[in-house]
């Protein structure tokens, strides 16, 4: 087991969420009932500008869909993937050569070589977390269904 | 690609820190209120929510966002009192339900079908053994009943339908104490999820998800709201369980209740605690009311302080009648002659609770006397008040059964049953002993 502490950080996790504004979603699954779909259209609604990497598709959730994060026009702030673990070290190569900020791995895509990628790229890496929960739970509405944020704070926010 | 993120910085980042249990009790679930700056946690008495547009309400009904619809599925209120008990039992999240039936039979229902199969410990709350033995019958689903205390009995108990184990973390009439720990490990090695209801230890004295159970089912009713006001049950769930096993069809396959959803795989840690509510909830209907919500989350504030008071007024009580002539067969735990001891000092080192039976001399006209005796302790069929309460089951809760079927359900018919509160203990010894006395006396001129 590789410890994901260093890649669960709260303050880099808040960070992201802040300062991103374009998420690439690796895998991201025309298919309303799958997780990714889940996320990208929560994403979206959240003001993300969300940009679907999936060469089986042309648009997903009303936006152009590339082939892989080679063909992105532009550098994004997040690459958010959700493929196989063992798909990771090549997206990971991928977002470097994008310049992205950050490369942030979904539940179970943990590969440590793919991580090492990331950082020796000088990229922020997050790892088997999921960034709709994230951004629940430190800007959104988590705890309206009783999940548990781990948040402790009496400071008085708009941000709900 | 655009210069302004969507979320600008909030107002101070929140670093990673373990708080403490004292501080979760106060704090967890709630912030201030952000429109109003409320610090105590507003009541929000609304059945509906406005929606902004179409879309958002599409995106709440759809999971796709968290928002709040209506109030038999979701309250702002009733989710603090789930995230606090979430967060103080280590869980990933919790449904409240109407009573604390009601979540354990939600907790079950979402897991299982007809021709499903459990394995249920014999020391349970009677009530639980009602709707165990009837509710799940009409729904045909069969039952094992096995000796909690004994592991090996909850391995041959299993089948290949079966779809969980079901036990109390301190039993009830006899002080059985779990060994979660081996039985959380024996349910593993089959697949299946242990579901503990907590509600006599509380998480101060004990939490089971910390030793392996995947389920936590809680009466509020008791030691949580802990002022004897409300009725309300909850129910936690760890969020680390397989239910993609196989086994599980009902969580982890296409759901026909929500167009198709896989649950499991969708939301991955909270799948059952999604489907629990947006399924069981919705359909069972069972609601926590907003306003004990509320009252719930009073209580909860001082779980510990209050704990801490029960157990050892506990220990005093049963000290006292483990030395009384008039009095047999303390079951408290917590009592250093207790078989239980070894798991006590295991799960329970903080106190085993305040909930324990005795029996008194004199039969069933002993027990009766006792009752008629105290003027302090309230005659009630509750547990877990501030206040003390006593009971004699062979008069009430048992009264239909002959002395036989109440040993069977492992009652004397001088057995009475405390639930010691929070008073000045001195005051509630007294009252047992003047009590007592009137036992004695009925015994000798009789
Ligand atoms: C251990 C235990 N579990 C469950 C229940 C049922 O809870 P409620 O009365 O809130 O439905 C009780 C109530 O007495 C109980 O003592």
């Amino acid at each position: 087991m590789t410890d994901l502490g260093k890649y669960q950080d709260p303050l880099t996790i808040q960070r992201v969420l802040h300062t991103a504004n374009t998420v690439a979603i690796v895998g991201l699954s025309s298919n309303e009932l799958r997780a990714s779909y889940f996320v990208g259209y929560y994403l979206k609604r959240r003001g993300y500008r969300v940009i679907p990497v999936n060469p089986r598709e042309t648009r997903i959730l009303g936006e152009k869909s590339y082939p892989s994060l080679a063909d992105l026009p532009e550098p994004v702030d997040v690459v958010d993937v959700f493929r196989a673990p063992d798909a990771l070290p090549e997206i990971a190569r991928g977002a470097v050569a994008n310049r992205a900020g950050t490369l942030w791995c979904q539940f179970g895509v943990i590969n440590a070589e793919g991580n090492r990628i990331a950082e020796d790229g000088g990229l922020t890496v997050v790892v088997d977390r999921c960034m709709k929960v994230e951004h629940a739970r430190y800007v959104g509405r988590m705890h309206w269904l009783g999940f548990n944020t781990e948040r402790i704070t009496s400071v008085r926010s708009g941000l709900q | 690609m655009t210069d302004t993120p969507p979320h600008s910085e909030p107002a101070r980042a929140e670093p990673a820190h373990a708080f403490g249990f004292e501080t979760r009790q106060l704090h967890a679930g709630q912030r201030p209120d952000p429109n109003t700056g409320a610090r105590a946690v507003p009541i929000f008495q609304t059945t509906s929510y406005v929606f902004e547009d179409p879309e958002s309400a599409a995106a709440y009904f759809n999971l796709q966002e968290y928002g709040n619809t209506y109030s038999r599925i979701m309250n702002p209120t009733v989710a603090v009192f789930e995230e606090r008990v979430a967060n103080l039992e280590g869980g990933a999240g919790a449904v409240a339900f109407a009573s604390g039936i009601a979540a354990q039979a939600a907790a079950l229902f979402t897991l299982l079908q007809p021709g499903d199969h459990v394995v249920c410990s014999t020391a349970l709350y009677g009530g639980t053994v009602n709707q165990l033995k009837h509710m799940l019958r009409k729904m045909s689903v069969e039952l094992t009943w096995v000796d909690p205390d004994d592991p090996q009995a909850w391995r041959r108990a299993v089948r290949p339908d079966t779809k969980a184990f079901f036990a109390e973390t301190i039993g009830n009439p006899g002080g059985n104490v779990l060994d979660i720990e081996t039985v959380a490990a024996i349910a593993h090695e089959h697949e299946l999820p242990l579901i503990v209801d907590n509600t006599f230890a509380t998480p101060y004295l004990c939490r089971p998800i910390e030793w392996g159970a995947d389920i936590v089912v809680h009466s509020a009713t008791k030691f949580l709201g802990g002022h004897g006001t409300s009725i309300g049950g909850v129910v936690v769930e760890a969020g680390t369980f397989n239910w993609s096993n196989g086994r599980f069809p009902v969580v982890a396959e296409p759901s026909p209740a929500y167009h198709g959803l896989r649950f499991h795989e969708t939301f991955g840690t909270y799948g059952y605690l999604m489907k629990l509510r947006a399924e069981t909830l919705r359909d069972l209907g069972a609601a926590l009311a907003p306003l004990n919500a509320f009252l719930f989350l009073q209580g909860l504030e001082t779980l510990s302080l209050r704990m801490q008071r029960h157990v050892a007024n506990a220990r005093a009580v049963a000290e006292f009648l483990a030395a009384h002539p008039l009095a047999s067969n303390v079951t408290y735990p917590g009592l250093p002659e207790s078989r239980y001891q070894p798991l006590v000092a295991k799960y329970l080192p903080l106190g085993a609770g305040a909930v324990f039976s005795f029996d008194c001399a004199g039969g069933r006209a002993g027990g009766q006397d006792l009752i008629r005796g105290v003027t302090l302790w309230s005659h009630l069929a509750n547990v877990g008040d501030a206040k003390s309460l006593i009971i004699h089951p062979a008069s009430t809760t048992h009264r239909q059964l002959g002395d036989d079927e109440l040993r069977a359900a492992g009652v004397g018919p001088g057995t009475v049953r405390l639930s010691v509160g929070l008073e000045s203990v001195e005051d509630l010894i007294w009252d047992l002993r003047q009590a007592f006395a009137l036992v004695a006396a009925t015994a000798v001129s009789a």
